[in-house]
């Protein structure tokens, strides 16, 4: 028989052990930025003697690192601002009116969430190119746009399902139109699940790499995931500058989920049960 | 379904009302069916016919689907990566899944620093999956990795391996990063399906003297079941679209000799050609993905008719 004292402290190795297992590589990678390359090839275990900042300067003079992180940031933004627009639309309709057809259109959204985009590749390649959006911001945008909108849609579907419909008949009394309708009334309502559309989605295009990687190879229009590539291809031996690079991408959503890691964590669990 | 008493006022507001309303769903729709749907079921077209180049060419029945499945190199390497597919889905079903059930269940037992915890188990969530490849290929180097370094500190130097470079460890080691990545995420949403179980039912399962490892199998899991399903549709698609972690560890060529070889990559350098110098071919790359598009389509749909089985019975 084993005694509590032994049980709980089974747990706990087990429960700080993966925390060790999940952050050590992350630790690993932004201590390592912060130090130079040849004490990180000597003794990558050792805790740095000095800290400098000198491969983040590499990084925006050698590469065009800010363009990468304005790139990746129109992309999100532009992106973000048309999802939520689109899908609160469609959700509104689907979910507010009796139409007949509104169920099929419900199902029509559906079928994206099961298949994955990529199998369209080949078919979207040409697409783009018929379409002069080749290394064009826009292509990118439009797609993660695309393939976004199926779960969007779903979870402000389910959303606007739970809203009481007296809420809107007394605002019609009012005479509000359909527009000063979803502004007035809805909006307010709606934080919470636009929140969450919001940060699951912000997530997906932010850390994307394979459309852009398809779709961009113009230096300027890069965004921070395929600049990587090119960090990769011409920083082989500079593991301090190639560290710093995977640091500085990742930081945005890592401080982002510090001020906020309830909703990150919310929101990405609602995303995929619903 | 509407109630009844809110028809009639419903309706005449409607038809009285502006009629722009119905243009709502078009943006989404419009973009959605340009971006998603047709170039999904376009491919289907295009791995009928010959391509050369960017040019669609003749007709050509089901050609592209016998040269995948009947010439070399074609067919040995479908096979290939698709026994790979199948590798790193188990590893994920057994590895990445059982290791988020425990720590779902430890903090849904409330540890002290449960909220810590969960945390740091999701942090791995949040880096992009393409810089999880980069970062791990770097401590996995064979020479000055940390991995192989902490080996041979601690007296274990007969058990450091080049990871990334034989063959038989390689894909082992991908699938346990892809783990890494993945186990965050699958134990919140265990933690999710743990917490929705009601606690009067535990509250007796106690009573009953129901403790330890039978506890959580005879008690737990039957309330688990679906979460349970969802997750392991969930792997199952995360397993046979996989592209970013491989592309980014070991290349296009799913280094070294193809060990490492996924469907998703096979698509990819099908279509595209890779840097081994070989051209591609988009009607041979389609006929993958509507090969690829059959498996998925087909095991999803087995798994949600199981779902249903079980929920009418």
């Amino acid at each position: 028989m084993l005694t509590t004292a032994v049980k709980r402290s089974g747990i706990y190795v087990v429960a700080v052990g993966y925390a060790v297992i999940a952050l050590f590589p992350m630790l690993l990678m932004i201590v390592s930025s912060f130090r130079p390359n040849v004490d990180i090839l000597t003794k990558p275990l050792s805790l740095p003697k000095k800290w400098s900042a000198v491969s983040y300067e590499t990084l925006f003079v050698k590469l065009h690192y800010a363009s990468y992180i304005k790139n990746s940031v129109f992309v999100s933004a532009v992106m973000l601002a048309l999802l939520l627009l689109f899908s609160v639309m469609a959700s509104y309709y689907i979910s507010r009116f009796p139409y007949k057809w509104n169920n099929g259109l419900f199902f029509y959204f559906l079928i994206g969430m099961m298949l994955p985009i990529k199998l369209g590749l080949v078919p979207l390649f040409l697409l783009v190119k018929q379409l002069h959006l080749m290394n064009s911001l826009w292509s990118i945008t439009l797609i993660q746009l695309a393939s976004s909108i199926p779960l969007a849609v779903l979870i402000l579907t389910g959303f606007f399902r739970t809203l009481p419909n007296e809420l809107e008949e007394a605002a019609r009394i009012d005479g509000a139109g359909h527009m000063g309708m979803l502004l007035k009334v809805l909006a307010p309502l709606m934080k919470p699940a636009i929140g969450t559309v919001t940060i699951i989605h912000f997530i997906g295009v932010w850390n994307d790499f394979f459309f852009p990687m398809i779709f961009i190879q113009d230096e300027a229009k890069k965004t921070i995931t395929v600049g990587m590539l090119k960090l990769f291809s011409e920083f082989t031996t500079d593991w301090s500058v190639l560290f710093a690079g995977l640091t500085l991408s990742s930081l945005p959503m890592i401080l982002l989920f510090f001020f906020a890691s309830r909703q990150f964590m919310d929101g990405i669990t609602a995303g995929a049960v619903k | 379904m509407e109630q009844t008493q809110h028809d009639r006022p419903r309706r005449r507001w409607l038809t009285s009302g502006d009629r722009l309303i119905h243009l709502f769903p078009v943006p989404a729709v419009a973009v959605y069916t340009l971006f998603v749907v047709y170039p999904i079921f376009a491919a289907f077209t295009y791995s009928l016919f010959d391509w050369k180049g960017l040019v669609m060419g003749r007709f050509n029945f089901f050609g592209n689907f016998r040269t995948l499945f009947t010439q070399e190199p074609f067919n040995r390497m479908f096979r290939n990566a698709f026994s790979h597919n199948l590798f790193y889905f188990a590893v994920e079903l057994v590895v990445q899944n059982v290791v988020a059930f425990v720590l779902a269940y430890i903090i849904f037992r409330k540890v002290k620093g449960a909220q810590f915890f969960k945390i740091a188990y999701f942090l791995p969530r949040l880096l992009s999956i393409i810089i999880v490849g980069f970062m791990w290929k770097l401590i996995l180097n064979p020479n000055m990795g940390v991995l192989n370094v902490l080996l041979n500190k601690i007296g274990l130097s007969s058990w450091t391996h080049a990871w990334l470079g034989e063959p038989a460890t390689a894909l082992p080691a991908v699938a346990l990063v892809n783990c890494w990545f993945g186990i965050g995420f699958f134990m919140l949403i265990l933690l999710a399906g743990l917490q929705s179980i009601s606690p009067e039912v535990l509250e007796a399962a106690r009573l009953d003297g129901s403790r330890g490892l039978g506890y959580i199998v005879s008690v737990i899991l039957p309330m688990m079941f679906q979460p349970l399903v969802i997750v392991a549709v969930m792997t199952f698609l995360q397993a046979f679209e996989a592209f970013e972690l491989v592309f980014a560890m070991q290349g296009s060529l799913g280094e070294p000799y193809y060990s490492t070889d996924l469907l998703a990559v096979f698509f990819y350098r099908t279509a595209f050609g890779s840097n081994a110098g070989d051209t591609g071919n988009l009607g041979v790359g389609s006929a993958v993905a509507v090969v690829m598009f059959f498996i998925i389509a087909t095991i999803s749909g087995l798994f949600m008719a199981f779902v249903n089985r079980r929920q009418a019975e």
